[in-house]
């Protein structure tokens, strides 16, 4: 070989697809690196032994039965917008207003519980708060639609703008509504009567939260592949020329799956005003729109891999606190081992799909 | 001939467990034309991708004038002096060809008369008709393949490697490139021409390479050969290239076309006073240069083209009755009992979804069918399976997504699901671009078979041999103007061409 010629040192080469369990084995292996790697950062930047804050995390999420329902908790909330915002990013839109549609979810289920918690019995007033916390986070995702249908506008910008408009309404409702006044706080509403309150299943705060979630699962799992419209949106995400080749009205496909997705986002603000916090601020969703984008990509889109990763994301924030507040960490390592942790995995879907050549294996000239 | 101006040894390069290309050997002298042969999905592409930069070979060595080299992008691919001219141009529309020609030259002053002067003198050298001042968005497809060749001559280029280059260009102009060509061999380059056009290759070049399915087959002189030897080196076997055209059955009127205009949303005329009439049982074709407005007529037809005048006429078989099909959605067309279907050109983009499977292919056209919110995959999954079967589709099985498959796979899938509608109006857009040669003759062979059953049959075509074998009567479009219908049968190659260049037919 003439040996005056440089040569790359590698190359990628695309896979054909993995049989399913070796794609698992590699998502496992880049989860034991990832977990590695921040194990010798935990170790250079502060001394203490990895092994003890990785069971001080795992603890975060399991030690106690309180600790391990405020997880699933918190997981139903995070899956909930996921699965909100699926049918939408499935048809290629990027809808990343989810905050704001899950918020005034949130606004619509305070203001019917300020105006009507006196005046309607409480299972008519449960079911008008929850009518009204849909049409609300709908009426915030259609509008968007609308100008993407008629106008070919750009949804990205104008559902991210959608979010402020959304927080400030959410400001004001509250500084409106303060209590004690003046305070710009809203406090528990209907803190006495407890009136728009989900309520407790045999005492437990959020088994009533985690089931409408799980319905919630089974919605959108049969929505998108069993049924027509689930099909529809598939072939308008693929490829809008198919669409119209086949007579898909896009405009109406487009604007009906973001009722869908806004209602799911308004449900979620629901149970997060009216069946946790019972109280509403501009920080209720708390950044959960944007991460259950994150959720419904790395699952690509399947509602059941959703569980999982929602599970996943969660149990790493709850330990990533905890670990700080336990080692008297700077909030900021914490976060840092939650991001190693997701770009590891998020990074082992390349390996998924392409395989690294070095190039003088191949020289030797077998195929 | 003493050392070889380029030389490749052992060439190989996969994606995934495709072999693109197979250890491939291949030497061009200077001053000498070389033809790669081969079908669609060959390698030949791939290969002449290999030596310009785009791709980077597994294995295998390239030499230039004798010495090895490492090609790992465009740029090291020019100063070996290589360049390539691609299927799809790469201009910047809004830039004159002179401003195109040294666009992205670093070492270069940036002075515009001088280009321009050197353009000019390159155009004699080699006889190119140019106006260097023109903006491309202002020329004809074969002038934007002019600036294309003239741009890497600029350059320097000794060994320029065309990628189908008269897939684009009428009969005329495809003589005009060749006689260019020839200069630039006789003025002492290497040119290597991609295509898979036989005559082109016995007209034009000096020695001819073969690849089937990315195996090298063997070089051989073009004047030591027959277009006969050439199709069995390509395809492996002896294959009879005739197309058995049957008489028309009972044509009878089926879609009267009326003076239907089109202007695209940028104000360009794209169809202009189009009218003519299929009939059942007969094969139209539509011959023109590419982008004539042949995609958009059937669009048109297809109720994907907002029309700014004219009708379309169906009358239906069955009850006799006649529809007006303009501005109607796709929808409506099918609600009207028009059994109209479509082979869009664009197959993966328009015709099929790629990611999804056959059974989910099927069902785009029926997935509304039946009561109810859920769709039912019992009937497309038969349909898959019958077409699978029938047509001799080669996949792992029918919950393959078709991306994966081969072009003529996917395209006996398409065109199987159209026809399984039972139509009545056929309209098929290059259905065989891209295809082997046995496919191309299985799809030719479903259209005659739809054709004998009575349907109108529309076949948009590229290839004028193909056109005048398989078509009753042949409508000629040039810039969205019918410029003459002609008798399949009796038509002549020269006059087609004329027609497709906008010489109206005197005596229509």
């Amino acid at each position: 070989m003439n040996k005056s010629v440089r040569e790359p040192l590698f190359h990628l080469v695309k896979r054909d697809g993995l049989v399913w369990w070796k794609s698992w084995i590699v998502r496992l292996v880049a989860v034991v690196l990832s977990l590695l790697v921040s194990g010798i950062l935990i170790f250079a930047l502060t001394g203490e032994n990895p092994i003890n804050v990785y069971i001080t995390m795992f603890k975060a999420g399991f030690a106690t039965r309180r600790r391990f329902w405020a997880l699933l908790q918190n997981v139903a909330m995070l899956l909930c917008v996921a699965l909100a915002v699926t049918p939408a990013f499935k048809m290629r839109f990027w809808n990343i207003g989810a905050e704001g549609q899950a918020l005034v979810g949130g606004l619509a289920t305070a203001f019917c519980m300020v105006y009507f918690g006196d005046k309607l019995p409480s299972g008519l007033l449960l079911l008008v708060i929850f009518l009204s916390s849909m049409l609300a986070g709908a009426l915030w995702a259609v509008i968007p639609a609308i100008f993407k249908a008629t106008y070919g506008t750009n949804e990205t910008l104008f559902t991210l703008m959608m979010n402020y408009v959304a927080a400030q309404i959410v400001s004001y409702f509250t500084y409106v509504h303060s209590n004690p006044k003046g305070s710009g706080q809203m406090g528990v509403i209907n803190k006495a009567t407890q009136a728009g309150w989900l309520p407790k299943i045999e005492g437990n705060n959020y088994l009533l939260n985690i089931l409408i979630v799980l319905v919630i699962t089974v919605f959108v799992y049969v929505y998108l592949s069993k049924t027509k419209h689930g099909y529809e949106i598939s072939v308008v995400g693929q490829s809008e020329n198919t669409a119209r080749y086949i007579g898909i009205d896009v405009s109406k496909v487009i604007i009906r799956t973001l009722l869908i997705s806004g209602a799911l986002c308004g449900i979620c603000g629901f149970l997060l005003v009216s069946g946790t916090d019972h109280t509403l601020t501009r920080d209720t969703i708390a950044g959960r729109g944007f991460t259950a984008i994150i959720v419904s990509w790395m699952a690509k889109f399947n509602p059941i891999y959703m569980v999982v990763v929602s599970f996943l994301i969660c149990f790493l924030q709850k330990g990533a606190v905890d670990i700080a507040s336990t080692y008297g960490f700077n909030d900021a390592l914490a976060e840092i081992i939650t991001g190693i942790i997701i770009f590891f995995i998020i990074g082992s879907e390349f390996f998924i799909g392409y395989k690294i050549r070095l190039t003088h294996h191949t020289k030797g000239g077998k195929n | 001939m003493s050392v070889p101006a380029i030389e490749l040894r052992g060439i190989t390069k996969t994606f995934g467990q495709v072999i693109a290309n197979k250890n491939v050997d291949l030497v061009v002298n200077r001053g000498e034309i070389l033809s790669i042969l081969g079908e669609n999905g060959s390698g030949k592409t791939t290969l002449m991708n290999m030596i310009s930069g785009i791709y980077y070979p597994d294995s295998g060595q390239i030499l230039i004038d004798g010495k090895e080299v490492v090609i790992r992008s465009p740029r090291d691919a020019f100063q070996y002096k290589i360049g390539m001219i691609h299927q799809h141009f790469k201009l910047v529309d809004v830039f004159t060809a002179a401003e195109n020609v040294i666009l992205g030259m670093e070492n270069e002053k940036y002075n515009l008369k001088e280009a321009a002067d050197h353009v000019r003198k390159i155009c004699d050298q080699y006889g190119f008709e140019l106006d260097p001042e023109k903006k491309i968005y202002a020329m004809s497809v074969s002038e934007k393949q002019t600036v294309e060749i003239i741009k890497v001559l600029y350059r320097g280029a000794d060994i320029l490697i065309l990628d189908e280059p008269t897939a684009v260009l009428t009969p005329q102009e495809t003589d005009k490139l060749f006689a260019v060509l020839r200069r630039m061999r006789d003025a002492g380059k290497s040119v290597i021409i991609i295509t898979h056009k036989l005559h082109e290759v016995m007209s034009l070049s000096d020695k001819v390479a073969v690849l089937r399915k990315g195996e090298y087959i063997g070089t051989v002189k073009t004047s030591e050969t027959t277009e006969a030897d050439l199709t069995e080196m390509m395809v492996g076997k002896k294959v009879s290239l005739n197309i058995d055209r049957s008489d028309p059955n009972h044509p009878q009127d089926r879609l009267e076309v009326k003076g239907i205009d089109l202007v695209s949303p940028e104000g360009i005329r794209i169809l202009d006073d189009i009218s003519f009439t299929a009939r059942g049982g007969e094969i139209l074709g539509i011959a023109g240069v590419a982008g004539s407005g042949q995609k958009e007529l059937l669009e048109a037809i297809a109720g994907l083209q907002p029309l700014s005048g004219g009708e379309i006429l169906y009358n239906n078989p069955k009850t006799g009755e006649t529809e007006n099909l303009r501005n109607k959605t796709p929808l409506e067309i099918r609600e009207l009992g028009v059994r109209l279907s479509f082979v869009p050109e664009d197959r993966l983009g328009m015709g099929l979804v790629g990611n999804m499977d056959i059974i989910d292919n099927m069902m785009l056209r029926s997935y509304k069918k039946g009561r109810g919110i859920f769709v039912r995959k019992q009937e497309p999954r038969e349909l898959a399976d019958t077409i699978i079967k029938d047509l001799e589709v080669n996949t792992p099985s029918a919950t393959t997504p078709v991306r994966r498959l081969s072009g003529g796979n996917v395209q006996k899938v398409l065109v199987g699901r159209e026809i399984a509608a039972r139509p009545t109006v056929l309209m098929a857009a290059y259905p065989v671009r891209g295809l082997d040669i046995n496919s191309s003759y299985t799809i030719y062979n479903l259209l005659n078979d739809q054709k004998d059953l009575g349907a109108a049959v529309i076949f948009v075509g590229e290839d004028l041999d193909v056109l005048m074998e398989l078509c009753d009567r042949i409508m000629v479009i040039c810039a969205g103007r019918i410029t003459g219908i002609v008798d399949g049968r009796s038509a002549k190659k020269e006059e087609l061409g004329l027609l497709m260049t906008g010489k109206e037919a005197e005596d229509e």
